[in-house]
Formats: C-alpha cells, structure tokens, sequence
C-alpha cells in the first residue's frame, strides 16, 4: 500500500508537467530549431522542396547593403527610443515620487500608454501627426510657423516612430524607476544633506548611481521593447516607408516572409535576431543581479 | 515663522501640482485629441483650422465604425481568444508551478531551466517556422492555430511556482498524513490561498492576447474570425481618403476593453507587470 502511495507520487510531477512541456517544445522550441535549420536551406516559398546550401543565406543576407542599413537604421532607433525614453521616464518618476496628495492618480495616469497595444498607439499617433485634421501639425504651424510632413518624410517618419514608441513604454520604465527611487533609504540623502550637498549634487552622485541595477534591467528591456514589440506601431504607422526609412530589422523579416515570400532569408534574419536576444538574456542574467552602484 | 513654512509648502505642492496636471495632459494628448475628433461630424473633421471640442457630441462615426469593420463579431472573436489564452495559461501554470514548487523528482532543474528558456524565445523569431508548422497541421485561419502557442508561459509557470513555495511543505506532509492526496491539496488548500495572484495573472494574460498583433496578423485571414487589434488595421483600410472621425472612433471602441481592465486591475495589473521579466 506504502509503495504504491510512493510510486503514484512519483509519476504525478511529470503529469502534471506534461500539458505545459507538450506547448513549450512543439510550439516554442521545435518553431526556433526550425528557424536555425531552414535558415540553411533555399526553399520555395510553402513547397516541400528545400536545397540545402550551407551559410549562403547568411551571406546574401550580410552582403545585402539594405539588410546591412537596416541594421544601422534599428541601432540608432534603439539607442534613441532608450536614452531618451529612459530620460524622461526618470525626470517622470522623481516628479511622481513626491509626497503630494493625489499622486497615486497621477502614477495611474503615466501608466495608461503601456496598457495600451502597440497598434492602437500607434493608430493614435498616425492621427494626430496628419497634416488634415491633427491638432499637432496646427499647434506647430500655430506657434512656431512649421509645416512638418511627418510620416511622408524619412527623417520626420523616422522620428514620430520613436515618439510613438517612447509613449507607449514610459509608463513600464516609470514604474521601475519609482520602484528603485523608494528603495533608496531616506537616511542616505539625510547624511549628504548634512554634509552641505544641494539638490543636484545628491542627484548625480547619490540617486543615479543607486538607480543603476534598475536603469541596466530598463536598458535590456528597452532593447527587446524596440527591437521586437514595435513591430505593431511600425506596421500601422508606416508599414517601414518612407523609402525603408522605418523598415527596422523585426519589420524587414516580416515582410521577407510574408510579403516576398522568402523563407530562407526569414529564417536567416531569424536567427540574427535570436541570437540578438541570447546575448541580452545572457547580459541580463550575468550581470544583472549584481549590484552596478559604484561602477 | 510658522506661517513663512506654510506658505513656502503650500506654493511648492501648488507648482508641482500645475506641472503633474501639465504632464499628464501631454502624455494623455493622442487619446484626448483622438476622443475629441471621434465626436466631430464629417464636415468638421474636414475643416480648418482643426476644432480642439466637438461643437455637439455626435455618435455618427462610433455607429460607421461599429458597422464597417462589423466590431461586434471582433469584440467575440477577442474575447473568446482571450479568455481561452487566459484560462489555458492560468490551469497549465497551477499544474506545472504545483509540479516545481511541492515535489521532488528526477531532472527536475532541466526542466525548470527548460521552461525559464523560453523567456528567449519570442513570438518574433518563432514565426516564419511556426506558420509552416500551422498550415501543415491544417490548423492555419483556425483559433485552435492561435490560442495553441499560447496556452503554456514561462512567466505563469514561474509565478505561481514563488507563491506556491511561500506555503510550507510541511503543510502538504500533515495534509497526507490525514489521507488528503496531492491533488486534493491542490485543489482544496493550495489554491483557495491563490485567490490574488490567480486574479493578478487573468488580468495580465487577458490583455496579453486583447492586445496581440503578429501572431494573429499572421495565422487569421478571413476577416469574419479577426481579432481587436487587426480591427484596428481594418479601420485603416477601410476608408480610401483617411475619415479620421470613423478611424479614432473605432480606435477608441477597441482600446476601451483595455482601459476598463487596466483601470478596474490596475494594481494587480502594475504588481505583474513588476513581477514579470520578460513579456510574451
């Protein structure tokens, strides 16, 4: 009787893992090995027939100056859409972290845009950039005499982008940062103060340097956020037009695949981009738990 | 003194008041312009200069929007995906965290490593393979196609493991000594004390499937099974000269599911996001 209670025992962990194994491996991990084999491979798009031909996808792909300038076109938007969505997102969260009342409504409010998907911000922002009847193109012309094409123009599409883009992810980068804020012991800034330090003397050498940890886990995040979740602003916005000026790397495999029917290059700028998140997730968990304070 | 103090309070809360309320008017601007312009009647969406408050509230274009993209079959579709989404994930979650959290077993930390992997593994670089894989499964244009990638995460799984392993083994061990099996421990004493962290996680994997785009964008084709968020790309395609009043109508129709959730969750909703790693 004793054994048998055992030996039932010591199925039931492996039955009650087996519905969530059964998911990750057929739909997570075969998809990604699939990705990393076909990427080998030249295949007519949906056919069964495939030629293997080594790393030649690779090497279209990295001799392809619009791959090579996709590339660089998602960089710049990366590192823009993080020091100037991080930026803000600090200034924000010292301002929200003030002892006032009603700042818990205004906490909510800041955090809105991130409950928000990624297509419908970006549909709200195609709108209020449009020459016709947005209120943004007015106010400038208003104000300040400009007549901006926002979205027919590279370098404007380009920017409203990364606008649209730092909206939708201030209210996730707030929030860590208010986070690491009241974490900071009140005793810390007590004692600068004694010692006759102001305002932004205790801000850069007191506050940023104990945000680190938090600000490197928001720089990774960021990364994944704009390489990969833009996906929807882009595609609403300005399906990677004007003239590619938008056509970052997650966009450009969308339509190798799905508009050019390509499988092969897909699977090969696939693989760049796996290896893209292997990297970050390896930073992250390598460096980010320990502290970074006093770099 | 005293009064020279208050005075010196007071003016500071004012200021800081004035630039909350500033910031939070331009960080809330898209959705205001957007409400605004969605209750304007063609001829004044047409005119210039552009009108910052409707002159009367009309609902014409919220009714059009309603009709062209035939939201009401979207919204089911949604929700139905939805709940499915958040239900799988929820059941397979308890079952494999319960496996993580109260038992002893053979490779145990492969498999825990094994499901904390696919945190790299996002819908982005699994695609183009696992559209291949759908067609040949014939499950391509079908819900079974879309809510099956769905169904298991790493975050739910990893999640109800840490609050399981705040409720002691101790009380699973006197649980079996009094003839009560794993199971019903489950059932029974384990998840009656998970009433917050499983509400937490419907809210957040509710939204996670409300607001997903490729993935539906990719498997669905037929316009009568799309989902919210390809609503919204609909909305695009549906005027030929843009009719910004009929597109930020339908717009803030399908975000308004989103805000209610979020509003009426927002705490459970911030407490998972600040849990949770990676998203899906």
């Amino acid at each position: 009787m004793e054994e048998q209670n055992y030996r039932s025992k010591k199925v039931i962990p492996y039955l009650l893992l087996t519905p969530t194994m059964l998911i990750l491996i057929l739909f997570l991990y075969w998809p990604s090995l699939q990705s990393i084999y076909l990427s080998f491979y030249q295949q007519a798009p949906f056919g069964r027939k495939k030629i293997f031909i080594g790393l030649n996808n690779y090497f279209s792909l990295f001799q392809n100056s619009n791959y090579l300038i996709s590339i660089f076109r998602s960089t710049i938007f990366t590192l823009i859409t993080i020091v100037l969505g991080l930026f803000l997102a600090l200034i924000l969260a010292i301002l929200l972290n003030q002892d006032l009342k009603g700042i818990k409504f205004y906490r909510v409010i800041f955090f809105i845009p991130y409950a928000i998907s990624a297509t419908v911000a970006g549909s709200l922002w195609v709108f209020i950039l449009n020459p016709v009847a947005g209120q943004v193109n007015y106010l400038l012309d208003l104000l300040f005499n400009l007549q901006i094409a926002w979205l027919t123009n590279s370098f404007f599409a380009f920017l409203a982008v990364i606008m649209a883009t730092i909206w939708k992810n201030i209210g996730f980068n707030i929030i860590f940062f208010l986070a690491g804020l009241q974490s900071i012991p009140e005793s810390i800034y007590e004692s600068a103060r004694i010692d006759g330090a102001n305002s932004l003397t205790i801000f850069r050498h007191i506050t940023v340097p104990l945000l680190s940890p938090t600000t490197f886990y928001l720089v990774i995040m960021n990364i994944i956020f704009s390489v990969f979740e833009s996906f929807g602003i882009i595609d609403i916005m300005t399906q990677g037009g004007p003239a590619n000026s938008t056509n970052i790397l997650i966009y450009k495999l969308y339509r190798e695949m799905f508009i050019n029917f390509r499988p092969g290059s897909a699977a090969a700028q696939t693989v760049v981009l796996l290896i893209l998140v292997i990297i970050v997730t390896i930073l992250h968990f390598k460096y980010g738990n320990n502290k970074v304070h006093y770099q | 003194m005293l009064k020279k103090i208050l005075n010196k309070k007071n003016y500071r809360t004012i200021i800081l008041h004035l630039v909350l309320i500033s910031l939070s008017l331009i960080t809330l601007m898209p959705i205001l312009f957007a409400l605004s312009i969605s209750f304007q009647p063609r001829a004044q969406v047409f005119s210039y200069p552009p009108s910052f408050l409707p002159d009367q509230l009309y609902f014409g274009n919220f009714i059009k929007a309603w009709q062209v993209i035939k939201l009401g079959r979207i919204f089911i579709n949604s929700i139905i995906a939805s709940v499915i989404v958040m239900l799988g994930k929820l059941i397979l979650g308890v079952l494999s965290g319960y496996a993580f959290s109260h038992f002893k077993f053979k490779y145990k930390k492969l498999l825990f490593f094994m499901v904390l992997f696919t945190l790299m593994l996002p819908m982005q670089v699994r695609v183009v393979p696992l559209f291949e894989l759908m067609s040949r499964l014939g499950l391509a244009n079908s819900y079974s196609g879309l809510v099956l990638p769905f169904l298991a995460s790493a975050t739910t799984t990893f999640l109800m493991r840490q609050h399981f392993l705040t409720i002691p083994s101790a009380l699973m061990e006197s649980a079996q000594i009094d003839g009560c099996g794993p199971i019903r421990f489950l059932l029974q004493i384990l998840l009656p004390l998970s009433g917050a962290n499983l509400a937490g996680l419907a809210v957040v994997n509710f939204l996670v499937m409300w607001n997903a785009y490729l993935w539906p964008l990719v498997i669905i084709n037929s316009d009568e099974m799309k989902l919210a968020q390809q609503g919204v790309k609909m909305l695009f395609a549906s005027a030929a000269e843009r009719d910004w009043g009929l597109i930020m109508a339908g717009t803030i129709l399908i975000v308004i599911p989103t805000l209610i959730v979020f509003l009426l969750a927002q705490k459970f909703f911030i407490k998972g996001i600040a849990t949770q790693g990676l998203k899906e």
